[in-house]
């Protein structure tokens, strides 16, 4: 164990937002490619210490922010992302950029096109500096399953950053990147997050085009923006949702100014308090963080409501069937064939498979196939796939009927604050319960936003999760930022 | 449901699955097989007798039954060479793999 972390130098406030980074491009007082050489420096500086980038795109950062500067210097208008930096989960395909997904079997591979998400991003302005380390296929709780490593929690190295976005995650904390991109398949999001204190949203199922990200289980899986403050990530929602032909999930409903929205006071919003996310479990300290939040909602004159969701303990079983019953097809498409390393010396092709995936999958992907190949094969597939996919629906309607009372739900977004690196990796159950208030929403397809709740007595960031029904990102937003200004006058963190 | 796993059902499943488990690594995900399924048994405790299955959730988004088919018309696809580029055994034109039929 390194024993010289020094967490409050890693940890640092955003100096700027968006909104006077894009400011500052406009005017011509920053230029792009300088802002985007500051965050290569930054990156440079503490990376070795974090592991947050596994490779870093330059060449394409520096075509982008000199093609920014002189649109800036020629007076034209700018798109809404002008020169910001920003980082992407290693599990968005950039063309020609290695694409790992934190696992050796695609070592070396560098897809020929953009994820969707991606050219979105490039297209609104963004300056995108290079691809951030993950769970392996985004399958993890602390980043402690990428074959590059973990990445440490810049609020305290001695902890793990969440997962499986714990790069991404790190990267907005330590003011590596000014935004970063993620996904979110049982809470990969959200849970990164509230762990390293900063905005991490889920949009709703089909919000954002899955086109380019690196399928775990694809019913579940969400790319979604992490930034330092509810409206910067709400800017970013809004240039990277919308329908995509490439994707037939993707859903046609109009994308609104979430920005804007997350301005409107909150005020007469109806805030539902599920007791199930309450009960047995939850860390004491999260508990009066997050209390605190809630008494902050009233405050602001929303109208506090008990909702029930009793089927709620079922949320886990169901999604470790779905997912790794979905893994186990999707991840079949990784076999030496067609990308990554192949496996020396098979005479034949089933042991070529075999040695292929062997050699590139670690342990916590092989445990998710196996369960899921068994969760499908004959003899099984009605006794776990089916039910679950049956009590799927069960906790889908409850929350549909909660939000017939309610305008959002509120809820601690892990049971506990980041823990510390190694605590969990031996016990994969133990593991899977990291994500207990945040496998539901994943299930039944609504959208979220982790917000910054305060801390613990030791300094380590407490994240609410807002919850609101399917496309009512508008509403998620203005709760978070009505939370957000509670924290925003006082110093958020005992570290800062 | 809550069938204990046995040695050789891990190593029928890896087998389905094209996995190859080093001879250490089976007890481990024996165990650990035996605790996951032993938790998820929980879910028997749920009558789900008549309740549909929730596939994906655009049922629930599409009550209206409008669908987001687009229509099958021709577009260009990626280019082959840029594919073939990151096989790891390619002609140009197809995949190579190692030989299939023994004759």
């Amino acid at each position: 164990m390194e024993s010289e972390a020094k967490p409050a130098e890693n940890f640092v406030e955003h100096p700027k937002t968006l909104a006077e980074l894009r400011a500052g491009i406009v005017a011509g007082t920053t230029k792009a490619a300088d802002l985007a050489a500051s965050y290569y420096d930054r990156i440079a500086q503490v990376n070795p210490r974090l592991n947050v980038y596994l490779s870093l795109t330059k060449e394409r950062a520096q075509a982008q922010a000199a093609r920014i500067d002189d649109l800036a210097a020629k007076g034209d208008p700018l798109p809404p992302l002008a020169g910001i930096p920003v980082g992407i989960k290693d599990v968005l395909v950039m063309k020609g950029a290695p694409a790992t997904a934190g696992s050796k079997i695609l070592e070396g591979y560098c897809p020929p096109y953009d994820a969707t998400a991606v050219s979105k991003l490039e297209a609104a302005g963004a300056v995108l500096l290079g691809k951030i380390n993950c769970d392996e296929f985004a399958m993890g709780s602390s980043n402690e399953n990428s074959a590059y490593g973990p990445v440490r929690n810049p609020v305290d190295t001695e902890r793990v950053p969440g997962g499986s976005s714990g790069g991404s995650a790190a990267a907005v904390a330590a003011n590596m990147a000014a935004a970063t991109l993620g996904s979110d398949t049982g809470g990969s999001i959200r849970q990164p997050a509230s762990f390293c204190g900063v905005v991490g949203v889920l949009p709703t199922y089909g919000r954002v085009s899955r086109y380019g990200l690196i399928a775990y289980a694809s019913s579940l899986d969400r790319v979604g923006p992490f930034a330092a403050n509810v409206r910067d990530a709400a800017t970013l929602l809004s240039v990277i949702a919308g329908h995509d032909p490439k994707d037939a999930t993707s859903s046609p409903a109009p994308v609104l100014d979430y920005a804007a929205e997350s301005d409107k006071p909150p005020a007469g919003l109806r805030i539902g308090v599920p007791a199930e996310y309450f009960a047995e479990g939850l860390d004491s300290e999260v508990r009066t963080a997050i209390e605190a939040g809630i008494a902050a909602l009233e405050a602001a004159g929303c109208a506090i409501k008990q909702v029930s969701l009793p089927h709620t303990k079922y949320a886990v079983p169901v999604y470790y069937l779905i997912a790794t019953a979905e893994a186990s097809a999707n991840l079949a498409r990784f076999d030496g064939v067609r990308y990554g390393p192949r496996s020396r010396d098979s005479a034949t092709l089933a042991d070529m498979y075999r040695h292929s995936r062997d050699e590139g999958f670690g342990a916590e992907v092989k445990r998710r196939i196996l369960l899921g190949t068994y969760a499908l094969s004959a003899g099984y597939y009605d006794a776990y796939y089916l039910k679950a996919q049956q009590v799927r629906r069960i906790l889908a309607e409850e929350y549909l009927r909660a939000f017939a009372e309610v305008d959002a739900i509120v809820t601690p977004t892990a049971p506990t604050a980041a823990f510390k690196l190694g605590e969990k990796t031996g016990d994969p159950l133990a593991m899977y319960l990291a994500d207990i208030y945040t496998v539901t929403a994943s299930l039944a397809g609504i959208c979220g936003v982790t917000v910054p709740c305060g801390a613990t007595k030791a300094g380590l960031p407490v994240g609410m999760q807002v919850l609101a029904a399917h496309l009512n990102e508008g509403t998620a937003f203005r709760v978070a930022r009505a939370v957000e200004a509670l924290y925003a006058a006082a110093a958020r963190y005992s570290l800062a | 449901m809550t069938a204990k796993v046995t040695v050789e059902d891990v190593e029928r499943v890896a087998e389905l699955a094209h996995l190859e488990l080093k001879p250490e690594e089976t007890p481990r995900m024996l165990d650990d097989l035996n605790a996951i399924l032993d938790y998820v048994a929980e879910l028997n405790e749920l009558d789900t007798l008549g309740v549909t299955p929730l596939a994906q959730v655009s049922d629930l988004l599409d009550a209206a039954g409008q669908g987001v088919l687009r229509d099958d018309v021709l577009r260009p696809s990626l280019d082959r060479a840029e594919v073939m580029s990151q096989a790891p055994e390619t002609d140009g034109v197809f995949f190579k793999v190692p030989k299939v039929i023994e004759r």
